[in-house]
């Protein structure tokens, strides 16, 4: 494994492998390890994501690495001057691995032809973010033991939300039944639900208690104002949708699991995270946990 | 069918026949044509009895390299292509999709990277899938139908 640029990139062995990885490090992330000493991990962050940048950091951490960061204003100020072929060109002697957050897309497409360092794209505008998926699969497997036969819904902005595609494309794949509902105005594009209905049974509704009692994952994301092309379709969907306690103890199966990508704005209420399916935040400590896989994979092989 | 020809025959070189009407210019700007010394016979609006109206163009002396035929396939994909020595056809062919298209259309997505002047970038795009057929961005991943890539040429 060299470059993370897609999730397209991967095939099924590749996923496993990084899911083989992930389970040898729940350990590492408790006791630390100095696999990666001498290691330098280089955070490039043209677009904002803390959350992401730190994972990453946290994860090369915890193998003994090093971290060096250029983020927010001080990239954005290269960005003006310079080219992202130049920076990458400049910033790939600073380091061992680069991971890279711009808000154009092909972004670490571009960044991984020009870098003799392994690029790990941590999401390329309305793109790709590979390792969201990979964390999303390790999650649902560590959850559930599988993800053949399971019954995932998948809820909420299914149209601009990158990180679903490649989600819903990944469980088809592994041969998950997929559930995916949404406002009408957000369904899935045609294409992408073409593709999983060649490879898995799929339902698609937008009434999420009419198939809350058959699901055995419920993975539900936010609208996100900076997808959406036109601002005033944003205002008719925002606040569209909503998972409520009442609904989840009337309609959902006790061992449903609840996951969320996060942050999260209203689409769960504060008083679902009491629930014993609510997930979502042991989700963020997969994160670390498949970052590290990804790490070693990547600098150790 | 008229019998009657609209554009004098060539001695050696390519006939590009079954052109959608309007478009043979595209193609004269994706070709290595050297307007200067070339010798270029353009019909535009042709009676065709399988297109109603179509292009032709004949390029004496010239035989189209294999990416040519590509770009000739992005603009025009119903064309065929006639090959000539000593004013009979010895070769004909129609085009077909390529599996790969590089630099020679910009990709749809204004946020996308190549579609950044500042970067050293050339577009590509791959054929996803076939009938009909679809292309997809390797950069920025969008798909794009195969009927839009001639407004997306450079």
């Amino acid at each position: 494994m060299f470059h993370v640029i897609s999730i397209r990139d991967f095939s099924r062995d590749d996923i496993e492998r990084v899911l083989e990885r992930a389970r040898e490090m729940e350990e590492v992330y408790e006791t630390g390890d100095d696999r990666l000493e001498g290691k330098i991990l280089c955070t490039l962050f043209f677009a904002p994501s803390t959350r992401t940048r730190l994972s990453f950091e946290s994860a090369m951490l915890r193998l003994g690495g090093d971290v060096i960061s250029m983020v927010g204003k001080e990239a954005a100020s290269t960005a003006k001057g310079e080219n992202l072929a130049d920076t990458v060109r400049t910033v790939q002697h600073y380091c061992d691995v680069i991971v890279l957050r711009h808000p154009k897309e092909g972004a670490a497409r571009l960044a991984a032809e020009y870098s003799s360092v392994p690029v790990i794209n941590a999401g390329d505008g309305a793109n790709q973010h590979p390792t969201q998926t990979l964390l999303d699969l390790y999650t649902i497997v560590k959850e559930k033991g599988r993800i053949e036969g399971l019954r995932v819904g998948v809820l909420g902005d299914l149209k601009y939300a990158r990180t679903v595609h490649s989600l819903v494309q990944a469980l088809a794949e592994f041969g998950a039944r997929i559930y995916l509902i949404s406002p009408p105005e957000l369904r899935i594009p045609e294409h992408v639900r073409v593709d999983i209905e060649g490879k898995a049974e799929v339902t698609e509704t937008e009434d999420v208690t009419e198939v809350l009692p058959e699901l055995d994952v419920l993975y539900v994301t936010r609208i996100q104002r900076e997808m959406f092309p036109d601002p005033e379709e944003f205002e008719k969907v925002k606040g569209s949708y909503k998972i409520t306690r009442r609904m989840i103890e009337e309609y959902a199966d006790d061992d449903l699991v609840i996951l969320h990508p996060l942050p999260r704005v209203d689409e769960i209420e504060p008083d679902v995270d009491e629930l014993p399916q609510a997930r979502y935040f042991d989700q963020v400590r997969n994160g670390v946990v498949v970052r590290m896989a990804l790490l070693d994979l990547i600098l150790n092989g | 069918m008229s019998k009657e020809l609209k554009v004098k025959k060539i001695r050696n070189g390519t006939v590009i026949d079954h052109i959608p009407p309007g478009r043979a210019m595209d193609i004269i700007k994706i070709l290595n044509v050297n307007m200067e010394e070339d010798t270029v016979l353009i019909a535009v609006n042709v009676d065709s009895s399988k297109m109603g109206k179509k292009d032709i163009i004949k390029i004496e002396g010239k035989l189209l390299e294999r990416d040519e035929v590509d770009k000739v396939a992005i603009v025009a994909p119903e064309a065929t292509v006639n090959i000539i020595k000593d004013y009979e056809v010895v070769k004909k062919f129609k085009v077909k999709p390529p599996e790969t298209v590089e630099g020679v259309i910009k990709c749809p997505n204004p946020n996308c990277i190549t579609n950044d002047e500042r970067e050293p970038v050339r577009t590509r795009f791959v054929l996803e899938s076939d009938d009909p057929p679809v292309y997809r961005c390797e950069y920025c991943e969008r798909l794009v139908e195969a009927d839009r890539l001639p407004d997306l040429i450079r």
